[in-house]
């Protein structure tokens, strides 16, 4: 890091300081911080992605019983394999968060090693999942056959989708820690990824209820 | 300037206001709240996959368990996990939830309410084509 850049990340910081000291003169609460504020940014940002998967949970709740004379989920989905694509994305948010602890205590043992488990149990997850899509074309359940497999491909492709990027995501920040270290704008990065990574596994629980289990039982 | 030098004020910096550093006790602490939600996360769901593949429970309230469970497991790792609490520091994120939430519902109950309208008044119209 040069000292130019330190120099910039300082005064981003004496900047925000000032702001606290004119805003009091208005208001009797500081300022939230930087940290809270690109939070609640990116918060934002995942209620909005929240509510594109509800659109496409509307399209499957609507098309899941339009099978066209094809296999219905009951005769496609293997609850084991859900069970264990489950367990893994489970386990990856809970080390995902000891990852974000140690981010913030500049634990290198407790982040590196919460990000090294949450990535392997990530792709745990995507290697059943792509598995489970390639059977299931094989068989001639592809996308193409029937309203009901359109409207599954997109919803759990899209969520699927979503944890590659979050994997991506996730080695760009070891690798940022680990050539910047724990500056304050790295971690503000570190914060949002945990969010992004613990919003996928809420939007899992909804698809493993409404998908796997409506669908494999009724 | 030299690399330690660069690190001191950094550092300095990290501890924003409200942003307090993490002593041992802390992380003490963050990682017992994970595995509270961990445990009440993996309850649920074992309980929903019993419940989904089981004949001991009237058949049709099993849907609606499930829905209840799911819920149940949101609320935990919006809790547990994206710490979106009752505090009176969260009032913003929790109102940003509320809306979300509120506009989730219109679209899903709202989607299945005009087509299963519309499915029954095109019902007859439709048995000749199939």
């Amino acid at each position: 890091m040069t000292a130019f850049q330190a120099g910039a990340d300082y005064g981003e910081g004496r900047r925000e300081e000032t702001h606290g000291h004119a805003g009091a003169l208005f208001d009797h609460r500081d300022p939230a911080s930087k940290r809270i504020i690109v939070g609640y940014g990116f918060w934002i940002f995942l209620l909005s992605d929240i509510i594109m998967f509800s659109a496409f949970f509307a399209t499957y709740a609507v098309l899941s019983g339009e099978t066209a004379g094809g296999p219905s989920g009951k005769d496609l989905f293997d609850l084991h394999k859900v069970a264990i694509e489950t367990a893994c994305l489970l386990l990856s948010s809970f080390t995902c968060g000891v990852a974000a602890i140690g981010a913030r205590a500049h634990n290198g043992l407790m982040y590196y090693g919460g990000m090294a488990v949450t990535c392997v149990l990530g792709l745990g997850f995507l290697a059943i999942e792509i598995h489970e899509f390639v059977g299931m074309i094989e068989q001639g359940a592809g996308p193409t056959r029937s309203a009901f497999l359109s409207s599954f491909f997109t919803l759990v492709g899209c969520h699927g989708v979503h944890v590659t990027l979050g994997l991506l995501w996730l080695l760009t920040m070891i690798a940022q820690v680990f050539a910047k270290g724990y500056r304050a704008d790295i971690l503000r990065r570190v914060l949002c990824f945990a969010l992004f990574w613990h919003t996928l596994d809420i939007i899992w629980v909804a698809i493993f209820t409404v998908v796997y289990l409506f669908g494999a039982g009724a | 300037m030299s690399a330690t030098d660069d690190y001191e004020p950094l550092h300095g910096f990290d501890h924003a206001p409200g942003d307090e550093p993490v002593g041992r006790h802390e992380i003490a602490e963050g990682l017992a709240g994970y595995l509270i939600g961990l445990g009440l996360a993996i309850l649920l769901t074992a309980v929903s996959f019993f419940i989904a593949g089981t004949s001991l429970v009237w058949h049709p309230s099993i849907p609606i368990a499930l829905v209840v469970l799911a819920i149940a497991q949101i609320g935990v790792h919006l809790v547990f996990f994206l710490h979106i609490t009752t505090g009176p520091d969260n009032v913003n994120n929790v109102l940003a939830l509320a809306f979300g939430v509120l506009i989730v519902f219109l679209l899903i109950v709202g989607s299945l309410w005009i087509m299963y309208n519309l499915n029954q008044n095109m019902g007859p119209m439709s048995m000749p084509m199939g």
